[in-house]
């Protein structure tokens, strides 16, 4: 009985070579022949951001504990150091500042929800409806990319415009044309604030979902679809069984990023309603915002930054760790 | 994408994870933190000094137009230069704060005269005493309520008023007329009871086309004004005796009620003013024909660019029409003054361009290009100031104008204040009713945030 197998010399010298077992060994190659120019070069970016990124975080942090206002601002290296005292004031649930925050803490985890649920859902809509090629897909691709593509402020003072209870084109079209509307509501003021900053932001972040995705649709071969199909399995079949797994590693990117620039989200609510949003509509960003510079007490502020940030930073790692557990495998 | 991904080592796993992290920790700390950057400064050069202005006319484009004239004849005069930048005032408090921060500020610049305490608190600013108040011609040349603002009361100002500017009420005098009123309202009764007269459906399709008043509802220190002088007139004040905030004292509750009851009880504001958040918006509804009236400051140069001449001007009605002292409020003692920055290069240079600025001529010049008031009493001789309408304004400045309280947490004050009353506003438009004690609890809710923020 003749058994093939081939000595192990002879197989690794006649395969082709295998990339995940070369992949560990590149970077102690690079790492023997890295020379003091390697150090010299990466330098510049080094330093930017230390400049760009470690200073101000650090300054930030230390914002925090100090109180810092526009009588301690002239001197601000030596403003008084409070401890813990911006937190516990941030925090204290006896105070209304803490009302504030933990109200907006749970509106913003809503409405972070909401936000992410619409503009993926119709970003994948819009990218599954765009990977079959029909007459007008550039033009409709285009269309779908205007959002995006505009500034942020001037999209949302179109909106703002259009929100307006007077004579804002959304009352007329739902008072005067459908009819739907007896009352002009008003879009701006008390509970619907809340959901004009779910649509303009939607409005806003749909389109990078829509591009993310259609670029990982792009990458599933067609002959998956076709073979199938040839199998009989439905079009919701084809969609939960071979675009949702084909494109879960770039969902779980596109949802952490959207995730986190709508939860900090500051453009939308500060240009719909100026310097001071609804109760209803006052997110996280903006109140802080609100705290440091209408108030003037950056250290509040700058706590509750940093209480935002260790929020983020839990849940970004907790995230990471749940839906990339590739990384944490290959360790 | 997801090529990429599956193709990535751990570490680049962990250093795309950083990089988001690193992005992330920015951008949430960037919104309470100080800005690294600084102001751009003052020139250090000697023939140049940098002057930051407030935004006083309809566009800043106008603002820096008007103001080159004046620093041409200065330029002219002296050989020094002067770098103008006109900022908007949603802008300028935090420009200010930067450049209080980083010592890196103008020459020169304009501030709101309410903010003068809290910014002479910062003592970033050359106390106007001695020497330098000297140099501008000493302070019996002003108008002495203007120059009251310049600082908090036993201290030497650190600002000097260059524009004066107080409340008064503009109305419409074609409706007044159709409306059969003849005299402009002296009581707050009486302009309630004129306001509902001209309240009206002019076309008769159900819905009002003319309100008898409207208002900036969404405009933070418009509001706080109105609580300042309705409190006054009631025998309330937004700060006790020792300098310690009290919103939810009686006579502010009262006051601040009437306010927010045009809308909510007698009907005579559109409830869409709620959301009108900039005090231009006023002069626009009134020159539409949309409102009979409103109380402004200097809306005259926004009337004219919309062609509207229609209107004439009279006081603040207040709660009886012989009110004298507080009571007898009708207006803070509104104005912008001028700052020389404790770190300039070029001190002397810096109040030689605030004595141009303050001197008859140029007051002159500015305040009739800005339709405010002269600040200075050797300005009122021109012939552009013995108008009813200044002789009024400069009435209601010596006799019935008060500082907005002098204490450096006028700021947050404002803020508080203000926002208590957009949303008391915005309940009101939605059709909610607004109590007493809604009022009551709004402010003193604004009062305790004060409190445990500082």
């Amino acid at each position: 009985m003749t058994v093939n197998v081939l000595p192990p010399a002879t197989a690794e010298k006649d395969l082709p070579p295998d990339p995940h077992q070369q992949a560990p060994l590149e970077p102690a190659k690079r790492k023997k022949h890295r020379s003091p120019l390697a150090y010299f070069l990466v330098a510049p970016a080094a330093l930017a951001e230390l400049l760009v990124h470690i200073v101000p975080m650090v300054l930030g942090i230390w914002i925090a504990f100090i109180t810092l206002n526009q009588l301690s601002i002239a001197n601000w290296v030596n403003a008084p150091f409070v401890g813990l005292q911006n937190f516990v004031t941030a925090l204290d649930p006896s105070s209304p500042i803490a009302g504030q925050l933990y109200g907006a803490l749970g509106r913003t985890l809503m409405f972070t929800v909401i936000v992410v649920a619409i503009a993926w859902s119709m970003g994948m809509l819009g990218a599954v409806l765009l990977t079959s090629s029909f007459k007008g897909r550039g033009i409709l691709r285009t269309l779908f990319l205007v959002p995006y593509a505009l500034p942020s402020y001037v999209g949302t003072i179109a909106w703002a415009f259009m929100f307006n209870q007077r004579d804002g084109a959304i009352n007329r079209f739902l008072v005067d044309d459908l009819g739907i509307l007896q009352d002009r509501p008003f879009w701006l003021l008390g509970g619907n604030s809340f959901w004009a900053i779910v649509i303009v932001t939607a409005w806003q972040f749909w389109p990078f979902a829509f591009l993310m995705l259609l670029a990982a649709l792009q990458n599933i071969p067609g002959d998956v679809y076709e073979a199938a199909s040839l199998d009989g399995a439905s079009l919701w079949k084809q969609f939960t069984q071979i675009t949702l797994p084909m494109v879960k590693p770039a969902n779980a990117v596109l949802l952490l990023i959207m995730s986190l620039w709508i939860f900090n989200q500051f453009n939308v609510p500060y240009v719909l309603f100026g310097p001071a949003s609804p109760e209803q509509a006052t997110l996280i960003s903006p109140l802080i915002y609100q705290q440091s510079f209408n108030n003037w007490n950056f250290g509040l502020g700058g706590a509750m930054s940093v209480m935002l940030l260790v929020v983020l930073l839990i849940a970004s790692a907790f995230y990471i760790r749940m839906v990339l557990p590739k990384g944490q495998h290959d360790d | 994408m997801k090529r990429n991904l599956e193709e990535e080592t751990p570490g680049e796993v962990m250093h795309t994870k950083f990089r988001w992290l690193a992005a992330l920790a920015v951008g949430a700390l960037s919104v309470g933190s100080m800005t690294a950057c600084s102001a751009s400064g003052g020139s250090g050069d000697a023939d140049t000094i940098t002057y930051w202005a407030s935004n006083q006319a309809p566009t800043v484009e106008k603002d820096a137009e008007i103001l080159q004239e004046s620093i041409d004849r200065y330029t002219e005069e002296t050989g020094v230069k002067v770098d103008l930048e006109v900022i908007p005032w949603s802008d300028l408090y935090n420009r200010i704060l930067t450049a209080v921060s980083s010592g890196e500020g103008p020459d020169v610049l304009n501030i709101g005269n309410t903010w003068a305490v809290s910014l002479q608190s910062s003592g970033a600013f050359v106390p106007w005493e001695g020497d330098a108040l000297e140099a501008i011609g000493g302070q019996d040349r002003f108008v002495q309520s203007s120059f009251a603002t310049g600082g908090a009361e036993g201290q030497a100002p650190t600002s000097v008023p260059i524009y004066g500017l107080s409340y008064s009420l503009y109305y419409n005098t074609a409706m007044f007329e159709a409306a059969g009123i003849t005299t402009p309202p002296a009581t707050w009764d009486e302009f309630v009871e004129d306001a509902k007269k001209l309240t009206v459906d002019t076309d008769g399709d159900g819905t009002i086309d003319q309100w008898g008043v409207t208002m900036a509802g969404s405009s933070i220190s418009n509001n706080a004004h109105q609580a300042f002088v309705r409190g006054l007139q009631n025998g309330g004040s937004l700060y006790d005796d020792e300098g310690n905030p009290d919103f939810g004292n009686d006579g502010v509750v009262t006051g601040v009620k009437q306010w927010v009851d045009l809308m909510a009880v007698d009907k005579v504001v559109s409830p869409s003013d709620a959301e009108s958040v900039n005090g231009s918006d006023m002069a626009a509804t009134f020159a539409d024909g949309g409102a009979a009236m409103f109380f402004d400051q200097a809306p005259d140069a926004n009337l004219a660019a919309r062609d509207f001449t229609g209107y004439a001007v009279a006081p603040v009605p207040m709660e009886t029409a012989d009110a004298t002292g507080l009571l007898g409020t009708q207006s803070h003692v509104a104005g912008i003054n001028v700052s020389v920055f404790e770190n300039s290069d070029n001190k002397e240079a810096a109040i030689d361009f605030v004595k141009h600025l303050t001197s008859d001529d140029e007051q002159v010049y500015l305040n009739k290009s800005f339709s405010s008031l002269p600040v200075v009493t050797g300005a009122y001789d021109d012939p552009a100031f013995q108008s009813d309408t200044i002789k009024l304004k400069q009435e209601i400045l010596e006799d019935h104008a008060q500082p907005m309280p002098l204490y450096p947490s006028e700021g947050q004050m404002e803020t508080l204040v203000g926002t208590a009353i957009k949303n008391l506003l915005a309940t009101a438009a939605q059709g909610g009713s607004v109590s007493e004690s809604d009022v009551k609890s709004a402010l003193e809710d604004a009062n305790s945030q004060m409190s445990s923020g500082q």
